[in-house]
């Protein structure tokens, strides 16, 4: 049954209506200890990564690497695929700022962009791994179900480098119109030490 | 009689709700006491073949004013009629629909190629304004192709204020018309100290075919 107020339903149906509570509902959190990678399945350990959202982010919180230096990546499984693998054509520029003061800038990165690549795509680079260096940032997913468009996303992260701090700024597409139903997170090298992903999904 | 309440089903009823002693919901909101979460859903418009989309303070069941301090639009996968054509907006006060307020802004560009080709960031001197009246570009040359569309943010600063200039901050991705990957970053204020209460987005040429604009407000 549901419940109306002064004529305005409030509940019904098992759900409470829209324009009522938050837009941005937690999904789930993974926790990386010594992992190799973090697997975010629509339909798999309750997370969703379907319709149900036309918009999805990632926040990854602390990341720490086992290797030094290493990179964030992600890529993703289109539905009923295998692999991590999709085409992804993207851009990503960054900036630094040494800890000393000695120099800073903001540069685009072409070793790290895509054109219709199929690799892991780097979201942050060259994490230190010393005890209190991480990489923190967000990842927003638009519309991974629709059989229509390519799938855009978009990440920032900030990050120790060596004694600086470096910011990324990654944008671009799964060139599919192929739901896109997994999300996987990886470093380039070695495990991810410690650190967690959240996934929310923006009504 | 307090585990006969527990095992009670909720009914339909037509009045408040009270627990403790306190009001969770009356007259048909939640209290403002109720932790909902910072982020509320306001209003969703959804494109056919759309000359502009407007989102009217007080019109259609849509908030612009002082409620929010701060207020998003995510645009979902916005498909242009026209090739190579950016989205646009532009904001109006009290009940003006001229949509010609005074902007001063910057953009930038990051652009890579399918193909591999011309990966690079620069800055956008044909889509700032310096005190113009035209409507603000978000992205830059939306393909029209079947799979082609554009994503990203908008936000507005205080739009309600009656002594600051409205600033705004904006991030559209998309499939560029050559097969490219493109983003324009962009942001700026809105050049007036009185409130405004409506804001247009259209394509700078040609309607919107198809695409999403959800409007949220910050607490």
């Amino acid at each position: 049954m549901g419940l109306i107020s002064n004529g305005t339903t409030i509940f019904d149906a098992g759900a409470m209506s829209a324009g009522f509570g938050g837009s941005m509902t937690f999904i789930k959190k993974l926790t990386a200890s010594s992992s190799a990678t973090l697997s975010f399945v629509d339909g798999s350990s309750s997370v969703v990564l379907d319709n149900t959202y036309k918009e999805y982010v990632f926040y990854f919180k602390n990341i720490h690497p086992a290797t030094n230096s290493a990179y964030v990546t992600f890529q993703g499984n289109a539905s009923g695929g295998s692999g991590y693998n999709e085409t992804i054509t993207s851009t990503m520029w960054g900036a630094f700022s040494e800890e000393d003061g000695s120099s800073a800038n903001v540069f685009y990165t072409t070793a790290d962009d895509q054109a219709n690549g199929t690799a892991f795509q780097t979201i942050v680079k060259a994490t230190n791994n010393d005890n209190d260096t991480a990489t923190s940032g967000y990842l927003h997913l638009f519309n991974p179900s629709s059989t229509t468009f390519a799938k855009h996303f978009i990440a920032f992260g900030s990050t120790n480098g060596s004694d600086e701090n470096d910011i990324y700024h990654t944008a671009g597409y799964f060139n599919t119109t192929s739901a896109i139903d997994e999300i996987q997170f990886k470093m380039s090298s070695g495990n991810i030490d410690a650190g967690d992903i959240c996934l929310y999904g923006i009504a | 009689m307090l585990a006969k309440l527990n095992y009670m089903e909720l009914r339909t009823v037509n009045m408040g709700v009270i627990s403790n002693g306190t009001t969770l919901l009356d007259a048909g909101a939640l209290d403002s006491g109720v932790a909902t979460g910072a982020m509320t859903l306001i209003k969703t418009l959804t494109a056919s073949s759309s000359a502009t989309l407007d989102f009217l303070n007080g019109a259609s069941s849509v908030v612009f004013d002082s409620t929010y301090d701060s207020y998003v639009f995510k645009f979902i996968d916005i498909h242009p009629a026209t090739d190579d054509t950016d989205l646009t907006f532009q904001v109006d006060v009290g009940t003006g629909t001229s949509y010609g307020q005074t902007i001063t802004s910057t953009a930038f560009q990051v652009f890579h190629g399918e193909d591999g080709n011309s990966g690079a960031i620069a800055y956008k001197a044909n889509r700032d304004q310096a005190q113009g009246t035209a409507f603000q570009p978000i992205c830059q040359d939306i393909g029209n192709g079947n799979d082609e569309s554009m994503n990203g943010e908008l936000t507005i600063f205080s739009p309600s204020s009656g002594t600051f200039v409205k600033h705004f901050i904006g991030l559209g991705t998309n499939v560029y018309s050559g097969d490219a990957s493109i983003q324009i970053y962009t942001a700026g204020y809105v050049n007036t100290t009185t409130a405004l209460t409506r804001i247009r987005f259209k394509m700078d040429s040609g309607n919107i075919d198809a695409g999403t604009i959800k409007m949220y407000g910050i607490k």
